[in-house]
């Protein structure tokens, strides 16, 4: 049995499957390879590859809604009475 | 502008008793602790409640947090820790389809090679310009997500958490986390395919 034997090539519908972990550089090094040797070969799975890291970066511009002055005011009034109250309940956890 | 303070400085401030850091820090993170707290609780009432006691907790555990972590997975974790014991639960989705595909079968052709061209279309979702038309459409793709994805993608690619903070702070395997984080980000590239065709582009 020849151990050195390459693993089977990807079709695009496995590929597609490796993705995410790929750009998180988080496959073992045999998935990566043959992910890259289809990458090369197949300008649609490319493109998908674009796409994915497209979403994601996309995501990470998703903002926070803003804090109304209301519930800044809310928070102010919550932080003093914490604060005169302040009987530590221990539950918190350190980090 | 003046620069934005770190979290560490905000932090010193907030040990010494300082309101307005208290106030910066909340104004910084409410709203994606209550994005978070919504894929534990019910209803955007039940997660103000949660998020307003770790806040509390903030306030009273600040003497105790070390610093080993960032402060933000430090503030995660109190808020998951409040949601998880807050008592209610959303009855929520906890096993694995395995046949979930990241893309519909129909794309494919019996040898799983794509039937039509795959579109090149990073420009225009990374152009900030379209940030704006683009940041609607995949805020509500994220809280469509089911809970546990969400999870992983608010803390993954919304906050940016490494993942071995996320494996902690929601208390999932590496490896749940690259599926739940794989499935996630499949869906909203689905959405935002979507979206640029029914735009025309």
């Amino acid at each position: 049995m020849n151990l050195m034997r390459r693993r089977a090539d990807l079709v695009c519908q496995q590929a597609v499957e490796l993705v995410s972990d790929y750009l998180d550089g988080a496959l073992d090094r045999s998935d990566r390879k043959r992910l890259e040797r289809h990458l090369r070969a197949c300008a649609n799975c490319a493109a998908y590859l674009e796409q994915m890291r497209a979403t994601i970066a996309a995501t990470g511009r998703i903002t926070p809604e803003d804090l109304s002055p209301e519930a800044r005011q809310e928070f102010t009034d919550l932080y003093r009475a914490w604060r005169a109250d302040d009987t530590t309940t221990g539950d918190e956890r350190a980090d | 502008m003046l620069p934005m303070e770190s979290d560490a400085e905000l932090l010193v401030r907030l040990r010494d008793g300082d309101e307005q850091a208290f106030v910066l820090l909340v104004a910084r993170y409410q709203g994606s602790l209550l994005r978070l707290a919504r894929t534990f609780v019910p209803s955007d009432s039940v997660a103000e409640e949660v998020v307003q006691d770790t806040w509390m907790g903030v306030v009273r555990g600040v003497d105790r947090f070390e610093g080993r972590s960032s402060f933000k997975t430090w503030l995660f974790r109190i808020l998951v820790n409040r949601a998880r014991t807050s008592g209610v639960r959303e009855h929520r989705h906890v096993s694995f389809d395995p046949t979930e595909p990241s893309v519909s079968p129909e794309r494919f052709d019996r040898s799983g090679s794509w039937v039509e061209p795959v579109v090149p279309w990073e420009s225009e979702v990374d152009d900030r310009l379209s940030a704006a038309a683009w940041g609607p459409v995949l805020r509500a793709a994220v809280d469509g997500l089911p809970g546990r994805q969400r999870e992983v993608v608010l803390l993954r690619d919304v906050e940016g958490l490494p993942s071995a903070e996320v494996c902690s702070v929601l208390d999932i395997t590496e490896g749940n986390q690259r599926v739940l984080l794989h499935r996630g980000r499949s869906k909203l590239r689905t959405v935002l395919e979507g979206e640029r065709r029914a735009r025309g582009q």
